[in-house]
């Protein structure tokens, strides 16, 4: 076996502390997707292990946020900090992570209508892409994609990578109000708003579903690691499904 | 069994230690925005650090009370009369029915905490009552507290324990904890801190900076020293805590707060250490500041400090409490 290639695949990864209550594990590799797939993978080991002191595990594109309540950490001496045991801790847990079991993931179906007045830059996209729209639509339902992280607002996930073809940047000028459900397209990767927010992606359309309800027992539709994949339906199948008529 | 808002106030809202577990999904944790003043009205009352406290800002509400009960205020002094008397500040007090609280004129800090013993009665979402006001959920049906809103109480006790309920006798923080009001805002080095030019790094520990009017829950934003990075660079969203010091592209850095985002995609230069975040919460807007850099081992040794003097409080209060 080539020890290049072994040290290649072996992620290198930092721990690095932001202030007394959280530790950022920082990936460092140049490739964001397989970073975040590390990431993940992370986020998943350290929720397994069950840290008493541990009580939010965050990942992100490319790190893993780890929040702890500095307190409850035993400490083994009268000089030992907090954030070194945790550092000690996370770095040993990490070093035999990967590559791991990871669960197998949820498959989510998401019906999208495309285009018409739920996905304004639908043409705009499909024609920034010299693409049409119908292929954009193809494109965008073509495979499964990955919950990459729940970031930015309640239950608000960014999904991707998705084929390279859909590379538009987001647009030059953000919306101050985007309608719950309406499903971004930017950089390869896709948001769906979860509530009416301020924001720059592309809208290529939107779907029915609730993807965030405070009141129900599983508040958040989607969790990072899930998979996801896109529907095409008609505008009155879209009516049929409506979850939210009033708006949240 | 209940209080009657009679005025609202500018912002009062009910909150706890914040919504924590959700943050993987983008839920952020809101909470109280002095966490040591909301845990030192539950002490004075009773309660448990966990239990609800109004977090009343700056423009006080009107209260009358329909029920007998204990509370406490803490935090900003906000000229609290209980009918026309002045309502004592960090100080166990009983309430008759019928008596009407009202907080006046702000003479210091911007939030007090109100608590009441046994706690105010609202259904959790996702584990806290905290309002998360831009959510419209916690609290009381997602809203902060409006005229004619009537609050139900868990289980309103009266009497006062004779030496529990007073603040200054019981275990004091080390004075290097809690700090002079005017001491420089202490933070560590930020993830992004070398991102930063020197002249930066300089700044950020030498010049004032003035809480903007544009600050709230989420974040005081700051105006001064332009923070510039040394090279234009996109940073990763990554997680963010209570106390983040991120500084977007026109050098204005903005603390994150109570309500702020889950994660953020800002250069972090710093963040704010946990007994000082108290100090920042209770400054105005047009307020200037200074910041000092200190070393994550001594940040973390203040924080272990104080949870030592807040056990020791909660420790003699429940000594006391059996004694009764």
């Amino acid at each position: 076996m080539n020890p290049d290639i072994a040290e290649d695949a072996a992620p290198a990864w930092d721990l690095i502390p932001s202030g007394e209550t959280l530790i950022i594990v920082e990936i460092r590799t140049g490739d964001r997707s397989a970073a975040n797939l590390i990431a993940r993978a992370f986020a998943e080991k350290i929720a397994g292990a069950s840290l008493p002191f541990v009580y939010d595990i965050v990942p992100a594109m490319t790190t893993v946020g780890v929040h702890y309540t500095p307190q409850h950490v035993p400490l083994g001496g009268p000089d030992v900090l907090p954030h070194r045991v945790v550092t000690d801790q996370l770095g040993k847990l990490l070093a035999d992570a990967l590559p791991g079991k990871r669960a197998v993931p949820r498959v989510i179906e998401i019906p999208v209508c495309y285009g018409g007045e739920h996905g304004p830059d639908l043409d705009a996209v499909a024609s920034l892409c010299g693409l049409s729209t119908s292929d954009v639509v193809r494109l965008h339902t073509a495979s499964l994609a990955d919950v990459m992280l729940i970031g930015f607002a309640p239950g608000l996930p960014y999904i991707g990578t998705l084929d390279g073809q859909l590379a538009v940047p987001r647009r030059a000028t953000p919306r101050t109000a985007v309608a719950p459900g309406s499903i971004g397209l930017a950089n390869r990767q896709s948001v769906i708003y979860p509530a009416t927010l301020p924001g720059g992606w592309n809208l290529i359309g939107k779907t029915p579903l609730q993807m965030f309800d405070p009141s129900r027992a599983d508040p958040c539709l989607l969790r990072p690691g899930d998979q996801v994949r896109f529907m095409s339906i008609t505008s009155s199948q879209f009516d049929a499904l409506n979850e939210h008529p009033g708006g949240l | 069994m209940t209080i009657e808002v009679i005025k609202p106030g500018a912002l009062t809202t009910l909150q706890d230690l914040g919504r924590t577990g959700f943050q993987h999904l983008g839920v952020p944790v809101n909470g109280a925005m002095d966490e040591r003043a909301h845990r030192l009205a539950n002490a004075l009352v009773g309660n448990p650090r966990t239990t609800a406290t109004l977090e009343v800002t700056l423009m006080g509400p009107t209260l009358r009370f329909h029920v007998d009960c204990v509370i406490a205020i803490t935090g900003a002094d906000l000229d609290v009369k209980l009918d026309d008397t002045p309502c004592p500040l960090a100080q166990a007090t009983n309430v008759r029915a019928g008596r009407v609280l009202a907080f006046g004129k702000r003479r210091s800090g911007v939030r007090a905490y109100l608590a009441v013993r046994g706690g105010f009665a609202a259904a959790p979402v996702m584990n806290s009552v905290s309002l998360f006001t831009r959510g419209s959920y916690g609290g009381f049906s997602g809203k902060p507290l409006a005229k004619g809103t009537v609050i139900e109480l868990v289980a309103p006790q009266t009497h006062v324990q004779k030496d529990s309920g007073t603040i200054h006798r019981w275990p004091a923080f080390d004075p290097a904890v809690l700090s002079s009001d005017d001491a420089p805002i202490r933070v560590t080095k930020g993830c992004q801190w070398l991102f930063f030019s020197d002249r930066a790094q300089h700044a950020l520990q030498h010049e004032p900076f003035r809480i903007t009017p544009q600050s709230d829950r989420m974040g005081l934003r700051l105006a001064g020293a332009e923070l510039a990075l040394t090279d234009a660079r996109q940073v990763d969203s990554e997680a963010v805590s209570f106390g983040t010091l991120q500084v977007p592209p026109d050098g204005n850095p903005i603390v994150l707060m109570a309500d702020r985002q889950t994660t953020g995609g800002y250069p972090k230069i710093a963040q704010v250490c946990a007994v000082d975040l108290p100090r920042l919460a209770q400054k105005m807007p047009g307020e200037s500041l200074h910041f000092s850099l200190i070393d994550i081992d001594d940040a973390q040794r203040l924080l272990l400090s104080q949870e030592r003097t807040f056990a020791a409080i909660e420790a003699h209060r429940d000594g006391n409490d059996r004694l009764e």
